[in-house]
């Protein structure tokens, strides 16, 4: 299809798709409005199952199944990256040069914020029932904290404290412990991903019986996720090539 | 606060809009990096802090990153 | 203001498309459609809004709990699909690697069918 007749087929089907989406828009509850049905039943769930953050126990506790579908979505697009991506037979893996001169400034900030983010991701996962955050946000933060060795080192630094199989793991493990607890839950009580646990009093941090384990097990994925991620990127841009004769 | 909201919401419009007019994938990673803020400042506005804090780390950090090396990735082989 | 945050994510959401239609370059594609899907987000979240409402989070400092919060579901859709879409997308923009590697060239108008 030429690119003036893409762009007719789009202004003709994107007219008619945004016509229907006002429509719509103007057909919803106001916005701000205070009619909030799911709401009405989200939050004293939650605050039965000593859970102060009630975002955290919808993903962990009243909906654990979607959640589980959602890390299925994160192990898979992982899992492709990293065939996507492996070095092919026409390749070759080249040691990364030394080189290229980092302001101290910039070295100072990397390993100054290196123990601080990590923390901060750390605290975040554990803290996911509680206060805002939880096993996907922290999980984010370390993965992504964690490469500020590269901003603030090298690669070769990066390379030496990241034992990427253990990333690897790491992410079959959490994705794992997800669905293993629920087949346990299961067993159990008879639901999947049952809130069996104690649940211990409101606001405590061992509180909330099993969203407070969920949580970890995602926070330990997606960071781990993120950490494979990222790795499969930098190695393509910094260390794979074109083997020489190679014909494409 | 309404007139927060409403800001915020213009702004994120005009953001998308820059984003996808910028045609050089490498200038599009640090307008998507700002895109990301503004759609980070967003959800903090309307009381989403949650949303938030995964729209920080993903939106701002992980994706423009990505990005960015895809982009020398492609070109480098021209 | 009832109906404008509506229609600013029906706005984002169609940008993005139109982003992906006229776009020249396979991660110009892919931006524009993690552009497109901000404009999902922003329909959620506006969904569960409501004036002067705190967020759904009773432990910081530690408050009682009243029914008067945002919409917590609309929220925990929202902060999953934030994170699992970026990893979607880096499987979008490992695939334009691939595709820039095996075919020489990143503009999708050129890609006539995909050889292995």
């Amino acid at each position: 299809m030429s690119r003036p007749v893409r762009l007719a087929m789009f202004g003709l089907a994107g007219g008619v798709t945004a016509v229907l989406l006002v429509l719509a828009a103007f057909a919803l509850p106001g916005f701000g409005g205070s009619r909030h049905p799911y709401r009405d039943a989200a939050v004293p769930a939650a605050v039965r199952h000593a859970t102060p953050n009630v975002i955290s126990s919808i993903n962990f506790d009243l909906r654990g199944l979607d959640t589980l579908g959602e890390e299925t979505i994160l192990l898979a697009s992982v899992v492709g990256v990293v065939v996507l991506l492996r070095p092919a037979a026409d390749e070759r893996v080249r040691e990364p040069r030394i080189g290229g001169r980092l302001l101290d400034g910039t070295r100072l900030f990397g390993y100054l914020f290196l123990p601080i983010t990590t923390t901060i991701g750390l605290l975040t996962v554990a803290h996911g029932a509680l206060t805002p955050g939880g096993g996907f946000q922290g999980g984010v933060v370390i993965g992504t904290g964690l490469h500020l060795l590269y901003v603030a080192g090298s690669y070769r630094a990066l390379k030496r404290v990241r034992h990427l199989e253990v990333f690897e793991y790491g992410e079959a493990l959490g994705a794992g412990a997800f669905a293993c607890f629920g087949v346990a839950t299961g067993l159990v009580s008879g639901a999947f991903l049952a809130n069996v646990l104690p649940l211990g009093s409101f606001g405590d941090l061992f509180s909330s019986g099993s969203v407070l384990l969920l949580n970890c097990s995602v926070g330990i994925e997606v960071a781990s996720g993120v950490m494979v991620l990222l790795a499969q990127f930098l190695a393509q841009d910094i260390e794979v090539e074109q083997a020489e004769g190679a014909k494409r | 606060m309404t007139v927060v909201i409403a800001v915020m919401f213009t702004l994120v419009a005009a953001g998308a809009v820059v984003v996808v007019m910028t045609d050089d994938p490498a200038r599009q990673a640090v307008t998507l990096s700002v895109f990301g803020v503004l759609l980070a400042l967003l959800f903090l506005s309307v009381s989403a802090p949650d949303v938030a804090l995964s729209q920080i780390g993903v939106g701002t950090a992980i994706v423009p990153l990505m990005v960015m090396l895809t982009v020398r990735k492609t070109r480098r082989r021209r | 203001m009832t109906v404008y945050p509506y229609l600013v994510a029906v706005f984002v959401f169609l940008v993005g498309a139109f982003g992906i239609v006229r776009s020249r370059n396979l991660i110009h594609a892919v931006v524009c459609l993690s552009v497109a899907q901000a404009g999902t987000y922003l329909l959620l979240v506006a969904v569960g809004f409501q004036w002067k409402a705190p967020p759904p989070v009773f432990g910081s400092p530690p408050t009682k709990p009243t029914l008067k919060v945002t919409d917590p579901l609309v929220q925990a859709m929202a902060l999953t699909d934030v994170v699992v879409s970026g990893t979607v997308t880096a499987l979008l923009l490992a695939i334009a690697v691939q595709v820039a590697k095996r075919q020489d060239m990143s503009d999708p108008n050129e890609l006539a069918a995909l050889r292995g």
